[in-house]
This record gives C-alpha cells, sequence and structure tokens, in this order.
C-alpha cells in the first residue's frame, strides 16, 4: 500500500498510457466494424467470408502482432501505433460479429416497414438498424474493452510503457507487491471502461427500460 | 385506383424478386413456384379492397407488389394511371400508408416519433410533423398522453392504433394493410374493425386490405377478391355477392358455413311491427315482475335501455343485475336483418329487444316475425337481380 502511494503519480501516468493504447483502438475497431457488420449483415455469402476471417485475425498472438507490425508500417519497434495498429485489429475481430448480429436482430416486422416508408439502404441503417442493434453492440463493446485492457499488458515485453511495466519489472525484481499493483489497476481501468461503455449506451438506449405501465 | 394488369410472380427465377431485404412471404416456398398468376383487378378509388384467401394464395405478395417489396415477374402495376415500375421507390412508398400485423413500430422511438417518421422523411417540418401526428393519435381513439411513451409501454391494440395513425400520417392516397388486426384478441379485433370503417368513412382512401379471415373480409371490403393457392383470382365481388353467388366450389367452401345468414348482414332491417313489451324497472319488486304475468320479464334501465331478461320465478326481493340473463343480444331498428334475427333467436323469451338509435326499448319481435320479411326479400331479388350490396366501381 506504501509502495502504491509511493508511486502514485508513475501509476497514474502508466494507467493514462494504458487507457490511450486500449481505448484509442475501441473507437477505431468500432469504427471499421460497423462497415464491416453491416456489409455482413446485408449479403449472407459475405457474412461467411467476412465473419470467419475477422474472427481468425484474434488467433493471432499479440506479441508476434507487436514485433511483426513494425516491419510491415515501417515502424519503429517502440512505437505505440505498432500496438494502436495490434489492438484496433482485435477490436475489430470480436466486434464485426457482434454488429452483424446487432444489425441482423431488428424485429422482421420493424425493418419491413422501415422499408414500406422508404428508408433505403444507408437512411434505414442509420435511423433503425444501428439504434436498435446499440445493446447488442454495447455488450460487445464491453468484451472487447476488458480483452483490450488485458492484451495491452503483453506490449511492456516490447518496452512500451503502460500498467503492464507493473507485471515484468515486479517479476524480474520478484517484488509481488508491484505486481499486485499492476493487476488491480488493470482491474480498475477494465472496470472504468465497463462502465463508461455502459453509460453511454443507456443513454442511447431509453426505450429499453420502457416497460408496460 | 390500383390496377393490376395481368400480374405474375414467379419465385426461384434468375431475380429472386423480393427488393432489399423484404421477405418472399407466402408462397415463396419451393424454387420456380409460382405465388401470383396473371392477376388483373382493379382497387377503386375511396373504396377498400379486400384480398382473401388460404395460405399460399399470395395475397401477401400481391400486396407487395404494389409498392415493390417484391418486383413482378410480368405484368404491370398502375396507381391513378402511373405505372409504378417508372417512378422513384422512395417517393412511391412515401404516398403509400403501410399497416402490418404486428404493427411494426420502431422500438427506438416514441409513439408521437413513430407517427411523425414519413412527414418527416418528406421534409415537413418538426413542429407541423408533431402536430399533425398529435392530431392523428386522437382521432385513432388513443389517450394523447400516449404520444409520450415507446411501443413496449402499449397493449397490442394500442399498438396497431399507432400502426394506422403512422400509416395516415402523410395522408397519402393509398393504404396497403397487411392483417392489420389479426394478431389481437376477438374484442379489440372488432373494435379496431369499427373504428377503421368509421375512419375509412371520413378519409376515403383506396385501401386495399389482405386478410385471410373470411368474415373480416365481408365485414370491411366494398368488394372481395378471393384468391385460391397459386394465385389465381377465384372471384371479385361485392361482399354480399360473393355470399350469395360463389361462383365455384373453392369459393363456396371457403366462403364457409351459415352464408345464408350471414348474408342476412347486408339486408337492412325493413319497417316490421313491433310488439310493446311490458317493463320492469331494476330494483323492481317480486310482485311486480310476477303481475305482468310472463316467465321472462325485460328490465329496462333509467333511461329507457333494455338491461336484460329476468327470470319472474328467480326474484325473491327485487330486480338485480346479477339476475338478468346475459344471452340475448339487442337489434338497433337501423341495424340488419341478421342483427333481428339474432335477437329473436337469442332471447330467453323468443322475443327479440329492438331499440331505436339511442338504445331506447322500442319493442320486441319474434323469429317467427321476422322470417317473412326474409322470404319477401327472397322473393324481390329472385325477381330482380342479385343482391349487388355496395357498388363494385
Amino acid at each position: 500500500m506504501t509502495w502504491a502511494l509511493d508511486h502514485l503519480s508513475e501509476i497514474l501516468t502508466r494507467a493514462g498510457q494504458h487507457a490511450w493504447l486500449a481505448g484509442l483502438p475501441l473507437v477505431l475497431g468500432l469504427v471499421i466494424a460497423l462497415p464491416l457488420g453491416w456489409l455482413a449483415s446485408r449479403t449472407s455469402w459475405l457474412r461467411a467470408s467476412l465473419l470467419t476471417t475477422t474472427g481468425l485475425l484474434y488467433t493471432i498472438p499479440s506479441l508476434a502482432l507487436f514485433i511483426l507490425l513494425p516491419s510491415i508500417l515501417g515502424t519503429k519497434i517502440l512505437d505505440p501505433v505498432n500496438v494502436i495498429v495490434a489492438m484496433t485489429i482485435y477490436t475489430v475481430a470480436l466486434l464485426t460479429r457482434t454488429v452483424a448480429d446487432g444489425l441482423s436482430s431488428v424485429d422482421p416486422s420493424t425493418r419491413q416497414a422501415a422499408i414500406a416508408m422508404g428508408y433505403g439502404g444507408f437512411a434505414r441503417f442509420r435511423a433503425v438498424d444501428l439504434p436498435l442493434a446499440v445493446p447488442v453492440i454495447a455488450a460487445g463493446l464491453r468484451v472487447a474493452a476488458v480483452s483490450n485492457v488485458s492484451i495491452v499488458s503483453v506490449a511492456s515485453l516490447i518496452g512500451i510503457s503502460q500498467l503492464g511495466y507493473f507485471l515484468t519489472d515486479g517479476y524480474a525484481r520478484s517484488f509481488p507487491t508491484e505486481v499486485w499493483v499492476g493487476i488491480i489497476a488493470c482491474l480498475l481501468l477494465a472496470l472504468v471502461f465497463d462502465l463508461v461503455i455502459q453509460v453511454v449506451s443507456r443513454a442511447l438506449t431509453p426505450w429499453t427500460r420502457a416497460v408496460a405501465a | 385506383m390500383i390496377r393490376f394488369e395481368g400480374v405474375t410472380k414467379r419465385y426461384g427465377d434468375a431475380d429472386s424478386g423480393s427488393a432489399d431485404g423484404g421477405s418472399p412471404g407466402e408462397g415463396g416456398g419451393d424454387p420456380g413456384s409460382v405465388a401470383v398468376d396473371n392477376l388483373t383487378l382493379e382497387a377503386p378509388t375511396g373504396q377498400i379492397t379486400v384480398l382473401v384467401g388460404p395460405s399460399g394464395c399470395g395475397k401477401t405478395t400481391t400486396l407487395r407488389m404494389v409498392n415493390r417489396m417484391v418486383t413482378p415477374t410480368s405484368g404491370t402495376i398502375s396507381v391513378d394511371g402511373r405505372d409504378t415500375a417508372s417512378m422513384d421507390v422512395a417517393e412511391l412508398r412515401r404516398g403509400m400508408g403501410y399497416v402490418i400485423q404486428h404493427a411494426g413500430l420502431f422500438p427506438h422511438r416514441t409513439v408521437v416519433d413513430n407517427v411523425m417518421t414519413v412527414p418527416r422523411l418528406l421534409g415537413v417540418d418538426k413542429r407541423q410533423a408533431r402536430s399533425r401526428a398529435m392530431e392523428l393519435i386522437e382521432r385513432v381513439g388513443l389517450d394523447p398522453a400516449m404520444a409520450r411513451r415507446y411501443p413496449a409501454q402499449l397493449s397490442g391494440g394500442q399498438q396497431q392504433r399507432v400502426g394506422v395513425a403512422r400509416a395516415l400520417a402523410a395522408d397519402p392516397p393509398v393504404m396497403l394493410m397487411d392483417e392489420p388486426f389479426s394478431a389481437v384478441d376477438p374484442v379489440v379485433r372488432e373494435q379496431l374493425q369499427n373504428e377503421f370503417l368509421r375512419l375509412q368513412s371520413e378519409l376515403g382512401k383506396t385501401i386495399l386490405f389482405v386478410t385471410h379471415d373470411i368474415d373480416e373480409a365481408v365485414k370491411l371490403g366494398d368488394q372481395v377478391a378471393v384468391l385460391r393457392v397459386g394465385g389465381v383470382l377465384a372471384q371479385l365481388a361485392s361482399p354480399a355477392k360473393l355470399l350469395a353467388d360463389p361462383v365455384d366450389d373453392f369459393v363456396a367452401g371457403f366462403v364457409g358455413r351459415d352464408r345464408g345468414y350471414r348474408a342476412l348482414s347486408f339486408a337492412a332491417a325493413p319497417e316490421l311491427s313491433l310488439t310493446d313489451e311490458p317493463t320492469v324497472r331494476l330494483r323492481a319488486t317480486g310482485e311486480q315482475v310476477r303481475a305482468i304475468g310472463s316467465p321472462w320479464v325485460l328490465a329496462v334501465g333509467d333511461a329507457g335501455e333494455p338491461v336484460g331478461w329476468v327470470r319472474a320465478a328467480a326474484v325473491d326481493h327485487e330486480v338485480t343485475r346479477d339476475l338478468l340473463h346475459r344471452g340475448g343480444t339487442v337489434a338497433s331498428t337501423a341495424g340488419s336483418l341478421r342483427a333481428l334475427l339474432d335477437a329473436a333467436l337469442s332471447s330467453p323469451s323468443g322475443r327479440g329487444v329492438v331499440a331505436d338509435d339511442d338504445g331506447r326499448l322500442v319493442g320486441t319481435i319474434t323469429a317467427a316475425e321476422v322470417v317473412p320479411a326474409i322470404e319477401a326479400r327472397r322473393s324481390a331479388t329472385t325477381a330482380g337481380e342479385l343482391p349487388e350490396g355496395a357498388s363494385t366501381r
């Protein structure tokens, strides 16, 4: 406890870095997964190939990706961009299916009514399908957020600063307190992410809490 | 006027046919199956044309071809003389109200926002669209306080009213209705049907209405098109003509039993001499009831409205509501021969209760007195032409 208090500013700095490395890819991944999921939900032959491909991306070990990306992107090994890109890939892998499922979950009679009112492809996506898919997408985002927070810590093995440093440093120095501080800080960060997603999702879906009067 | 000319829809050919995600619906099962076969039909302006038939008769496919949610394989469909195939699809659809079985409301929008949908899509400003929506919400019989609620907070019947209001919001000349009242219970269904007829008498829309329920078809339609499996038009006629003169065994079978009795719905009750019925008030004593000298005595309320029959022998102290027999129906002087006969048949005393428009008792009539009126009508119609009911044009 005293160790944690003594190193509070360092913990906070690394937590901020960790949040950035896990959070930005969450947003980028969602932005990429939305059109992909939309395509998958509209075209049945694309659905199978798209979802299998994006799903497989998740099986690439993170350490391999952190090391391989610099040679693909032409970045330096210590460049945080590598982590951002890698985490974005994982987020897309998790979210494409969620988005596709969410968009497909819209009640057929609701969709039919939307079509009959002259809502074309994109307008229907924006005005009807996407708002109705928010609860499903938010659930997927929560999983992706927790997964990102956990995977980002691996990046300390290639020397990128974030909370994972306490795990590797504590292990190297045989100092369990530091490892515990790293774990708890990761946990708290994941909780914060989860909370933010829930609050935003609730704000976007007042209708889900409307029950029969 | 909606006009189908030689319209055929075949599924399983090169084109899958259903435009952007609209499911093929019934009749779209096996490859190469014909859902609608060379249909030629006119739905006249300002009238209700009902498409009725068993599952697989292509009635829903027919309806969806009008707003091009399903593309015809061949033939043309025109609305007020314009070929729908040549129109912009969004413009075409926004010019037609569309009501479906489970209402299909947008769950994430409040009632008023649902109703505002099409006017907003057409570019009507928010305030104007809102006030129009509020007006319609009241017009379809909903409490304006419900405008702020979400669809999940409404009953099935209320949702269906919102569905109708939403379809009417842009004041389209044409309404397409696909089994709109099928998913609600019979009592609510009858209310919705009656209010729908009342609305239509005010609005005079050109309506194409799909149902599998022949009773609903006969009740609502100005004309009824009976389709057989495979999408072939079996008969197009007024409800009265359909009941009186089915064109073949299929239509006769589909129209069902009791059609002779049901056809009486379309015959206005003639002026018949009614019998004055001695009555008692509620709370009348047992002696007062028995003084009338009849085993069944009619009780009336304070405004002179019939409230029910009471068995004289069952009254100990006074006539209370729980002693009343509930089986008898009340016919209206402005009603049909069917209602008149039903009142007589359902009455425990055998005397059918007839009330005026304000619900006050006018008199009673027995089945034996109604039958000659039915016989008289029959000889009049066989002498002349068959009963045509509402005109088909």
